[in-house]
């Protein structure tokens, strides 16, 4: 899932201080789930901002919302019937719902809530940690199943390099090498064989190189 | 046991206080409170295994939260107890109930007293 970080107080303030009616608006899904974004984090919010301006003068409507998911038309309707009661929004969706509200209600403006940070999982209480870079051609199938390109710090495609040392990175002593975990998996999985094939050249131009992505599937378009 | 309690506050009484989220004692705030102390159970001794650790954290995150609005940090409090701890329970009311009068009546009344002013 997208993971997101709620955006400090101060820089929301700062952001919507000269806006009298706000719209909190939260999104149901990663956000949710990475406790960023969902429909607690928007009363929270909103509570907070209520008191803040209470205590500091300055007159605020502030409303709370929120919908499925921000990256959706169907959902995104939702509001447009109230959407001329609000002069500004903050969204505390990840950058994909933030940008597609913002497209959609081209007169209303639009603030983020969270900074979106990665793709990845959820891996303890309290701790998200990155996965996947969405590089468009995926490796996996023969890095046993770990991802050089989003957990290697160089994006090593043979790997490691030599700044693996005791299975940790040159970058920190908490960051695990990407290719120990891979070698330490393919010998798991009695593949190590695997590992001496070198990997070519990738082609990136899946990646952002090659500019905004786009998917499109004829065959769902009905 | 008849015990002295200030007749200042409010008792909510929850199943746990796992139960207490942020909002709720946001809400207590928004809606004027001067104070809110959650009163949980001994660490360690929850029902529910972690239900007063949650609690905790919450009430620091709304500590954070308040401090940050302007309402400030202080007015928010944990305790724990257990339940057959009646006095203590009574010596941390005294106790939170002394802190709030220090700290004097929630800068949101005073907001609010302005608001209906402006709106009269």
């Amino acid at each position: 899932m997208i993971i997101a970080k709620k955006k400090p107080m101060e820089e929301i303030i700062e952001e919507v201080k000269d806006f009298d009616k706000i719209l909190v608006f939260g999104c149901n899904e990663c956000v949710t789930v990475c406790e960023a974004g969902g429909k607690k984090e928007v009363e929270v919010l909103a509570s907070a901002l209520r008191m803040y301006f209470m205590t500091h003068g300055g007159e605020k409507e502030i409303f709370e919302k929120t919908v499925e998911r921000q990256c959706d038309h169907e959902y995104l309707e939702e509001i447009r019937k109230d959407i001329d009661n609000y002069d500004a929004i903050i969204s505390l969706a990840c950058g994909v719902g933030v940008q597609f509200t913002a497209e959609k209600y081209l007169t209303t403006h639009l603030i983020p809530g969270v900074n979106t940070v990665c793709l990845g999982a959820n891996e303890d209480r309290g701790l998200w940690t990155e996965r996947c870079q969405a590089c468009g051609s995926c490796v996996l199938a023969k890095t046993g199943g770990i991802c050089p390109v989003s957990r290697c710090a160089k994006r090593v495609l043979n790997g490691p390099c030599g700044g693996s040392t005791n299975g940790k990175c040159e970058i920190s002593k908490d960051v695990d090498c990407a290719w120990q975990l891979i070698v330490d998996r393919l010998k798991a999985l009695d593949k190590l064989d695997d590992y001496e094939k070198v990997a070519p050249v990738k082609d990136w131009s899946t990646d952002r190189a090659g500019g905004p992505r786009t998917v499109t599937r004829e065959d769902v378009n009905i | 046991m008849r015990l002295k309690c200030p007749t200042s506050f409010r008792i909510v009484r929850v199943p746990c206080t796992g139960k207490v989220d942020a909002i709720h004692m946001l809400r207590a705030f928004e809606k004027g409170a001067d104070g809110v102390f959650v009163v949980g159970c001994m660490e360690g001794d929850c029902h529910y295994n972690q239900g007063n650790f949650r609690a905790r954290k919450r009430v620091e995150q709304v500590s954070e939260i308040l401090e940050k609005v302007g309402v400030g940090g202080d007015r928010i409090k944990m305790f724990n107890l257990s339940s057959g701890e009646g006095p203590l329970f009574a010596e941390y009311s005294i106790e939170m109930d002394t802190k709030i009068r220090e700290l004097g009546p929630s800068p949101i009344k005073k907001g609010k007293k302005v608001k209906n002013a402006n709106a009269a």
